[in-house]
């Protein structure tokens, strides 16, 4: 293990020289520092915003499939929009025919004025679901019960209310029987769905006042059987190329399109979202890690100038180790390992206050989760010591190929 | 026989010009000798002694250490050469500033493997040998002028060369603590060192046993000290200084005169170190 010995032996006398220059070792690898410490602390902030959206969307649903009707660019003006809407039927096709889809249910918009209690609003949203919508938005029933199959098939009129209904309305915490009238028509109030924030990213924000009513019941209050939208679930959030695929080739078939009609609907996936997302934050550590190597670079030329000058400094040294019997890949050995020791330590000192910088934007609520992965720690460590390695050779060579006589003269 | 040289030459190119450092040399030392190279400077003795010491390697010519042919070595080799076979003491001592004694000794050792065990106890070892068995601790500017050149003598021992090889070892030294050092070359002479001391000073090279005189690349003289005539009329002129000296003295300061036969005082005379040339 002679090389073993040899190299430990370099190290220590590395950092014993780094140690004895501290001030200028600080100052040297400085570069080196804030280059880590900008990459690593990007790297983290990115990590955490991914995290903290992630989170996000699966509270969103990161299932959901939004489905609906679109007028073509080329018809603008000819037809009426809500000619490609999207029709019951077709939900219903999608659900029946669309392997990845596990649920499905229109959304159905119905404008008007609310009454509840004698006070009547015009801002409360009503919309015309089926039963599976609990599941899809992750929102039950927390008083009363849901709608049931003969609900819809009957067109019963019952509704569902939120939380925040109950507050604007004023009425009791129990308002299971109360009576809503909506557009002139009276339901009854079966059950109570829990309100849920989605933050302002997926346009929630302030809660406001919904009031369901069934599918069928708000198709019937819009006889031309227009619904705004369907929002499906898959079955697993690896099927949403699938489902994209399966979906548009049911409605294109319902639509009879031939092959060179344009598309009259529009399917979107939350996946493809947190895909698109993904890949934003992936440009971005790839834009900070290219703007980090340039600084690392600089930093390098920083530690191969320091390492210049120092072997210019203690060329007696380097010759009288030559005289006593150090061959020149153990001078060489010497000065690489120090330089690299050197970048490794501001690598490390980096890291420091990268960890400190984390622990400090971690006052904003969406860099919460920000941390300082460990990848980053070890690429870290190995980018400096290859910056070491490259910019301390050239010093390092200059050491090694000192003539021993010429050295021992030097001033 | 250590030492074997055979025609050895050493050319320089400065610019367009080629200077003839060495211009056939040969010169045998043996085992155990005590030997004083001299020369002024542009005698070829600085070359001579770079090639002695490994540092450099000659042009033309063959040169054998302990029995290894030096002239065709790498540089890689040499370094090992080097390191196993020449202790260097320097006139500048170049001891490294920041480490302790103890860590300068242990030097050579670093790049020698086969020492590496026990390496603390062998510098320790060689550090008493110079008389600094309670100084190793010290750092360099803790210690005298005289103990620094001692710790260089140390270094240059604690691989057991084949020789010891002083370039001007008393150069940066006052008198007194020059015979210091020169009393321990002696005390390692007897201990069976083969030592080569490179010098200008007729009274250093004195001590040895040998004076080889060089001039213009070439070997110009090379006896036993006792039969060097240039060291011997060097004698006899200090020895009538000296007693020109003491006759002032005592005219002076009456009896102190006893001691003044040999030739102590003389060495701090300037004027007379210059004879030899």
């Amino acid at each position: 293990m002679p090389f073993i010995r040899l190299l430990t032996q370099t190290v220590f006398l590395a950092f014993g020289q780094l140690w004895a220059n501290k001030l200028r070792s600080l100052l040297t690898t400085l570069g080196i520092i804030i280059g880590v410490a900008a990459v690593v602390s990007i790297v983290a902030a990115t990590d955490g915003m991914r995290v903290y959206v992630l989170d996000k969307f699966a509270a969103f649903g990161a299932k959901k499939v939004f489905i609906d009707g679109r007028l073509p660019r080329s018809k603008w003006g000819t037809v009426p929009w809500q000619h490609y809407d999207l029709k019951i039927h077709e939900v219903q096709a999608i659900i029946d025919h669309a392997q990845s889809i596990d649920k499905i249910t229109p959304v159905i918009r119905v404008p008007g004025e609310v009454t509840i209690a004698g006070l009547t609003k015009n801002d409360a949203s009503v919309t015309g679901i089926w039963p599976t919508w609990h599941e899809i938005e992750n929102r039950t029933v927390t008083q009363g019960r849901p709608f049931s199959r003969i609900d819809d098939e009957e067109r019963i009129q019952v509704c569902l209310i939120n939380d925040k209904t109950i507050e604007e309305f004023n009425l009791d915490r129990e308002p299971l029987g109360d009576v809503v009238t909506i557009r002139g028509r009276r339901f009854t109030v079966v059950g109570v769905v829990e309100t849920k924030d989605l933050g302002p990213m997926f346009g929630g924000g302030q809660s406001r006042a919904e009031i369901f009513v069934p599918a069928s019941v708000a198709l019937a209050a819009n006889p031309r059987g227009w619904i705004n939208m369907a929002m499906a679930q898959l079955k697993s959030t690896d099927q949403a190329d699938d489902a994209v695929a399966e979906i548009k080739f049911i409605l294109r078939k319902m639509r009879q399109l031939r092959p060179e009609d344009e598309e009259t609907y529009d399917v979107q996936v939350i996946q493809s979202f947190i895909d698109n997302f993904n890949s934003v934050a992936r440009v971005i550590t790839v834009a900070a890690g290219g703007i980090v190597a340039i600084s690392l670079v600089v930093g390098g030329v920083g530690i191969m100038n320091i390492m210049l000058v120092s072997v210019s400094e203690r060329t007696r040294e380097i010759g009288l180790r030559k005289a006593v019997g150090a061959r020149p890949e153990v001078i060489l050995m010497q000065f690489l390992v120090e330089a690299v020791a050197l970048c490794i330590l501001g690598g490390g000192l980096g890291l420091l206050v990268a960890q400190a910088g984390v622990f400090g934007i971690r006052q904003f609520e969406a860099l919460s989760q920000a941390a300082v992965p460990l990848w980053a720690v070890l690429l870290a460590v190995l980018f400096s010591a290859f910056i070491g390695v490259l910019f301390g050779m050239f010093p390092a060579i200059k050491a090694s190929r000192l003539d021993p006589i010429e050295a021992l003269r030097h001033e | 026989m250590t030492i074997r040289i055979r025609n050895l030459q050493k050319v320089y190119k400065m610019g367009v010009e080629r200077i003839h450092a060495l211009r056939g040399v040969n010169l045998d030392i043996q085992r155990n000798e005590f030997v004083a190279i001299m020369g002024a400077s542009g005698s070829g003795k600085s070359t001579l002694m770079n090639i002695l010491g490994c540092l450099d390697r000659p042009t033309a010519g063959t040169y054998e250490l302990a029995g290894q042919p030096v002239h065709k070595m790498s540089a890689a080799r040499l370094a090992e050469v080097r390191n196993r076979e020449i202790g260097f003491v320097f006139q500048t001592f170049e001891l490294l500033p920041r480490a302790t004694a103890l860590k300068n000794v242990m030097l050579p050792l670093i790049y020698s493997p086969r020492h590496w065990r026990g390496a603390r106890k062998r510098a320790k070892g060689a550090l008493a040998r110079v008389g600094l068995a309670d100084r190793i601790k010290h750092k360099p500017n803790q210690l005298s002028g005289g103990q620094r050149q001692r710790v260089a003598v140390a270094r240059a021992l604690v691989n057991e060369p084949s020789i010891l090889l002083a370039d001007e070892p008393t150069g940066n030294l006052d008198s007194r603590t020059s015979e210091e050092i020169i009393g321990l070359f002696k005390a390692l002479h007897d201990e069976g060192q083969t030592i080569i001391i490179v010098t200008h000073e007729e009274d250093i090279a004195g001590h040895a046993h040998r004076i080889v005189r060089l001039r213009d690349g070439l070997i110009i003289s090379d006896f036993p000290t006792d039969q060097d005539p240039i060291h011997r009329e060097y004698l006899n002129r200090a020895a009538v200084a000296a007693a020109a000296l003491a006759a002032d003295d005592s005219n002076h300061r009456g009896e102190r005169g006893e001691r003044g036969g040999g030739f102590d005082p003389v060495s701090s005379i300037p004027a007379l170190s210059e004879l030899k040339s």
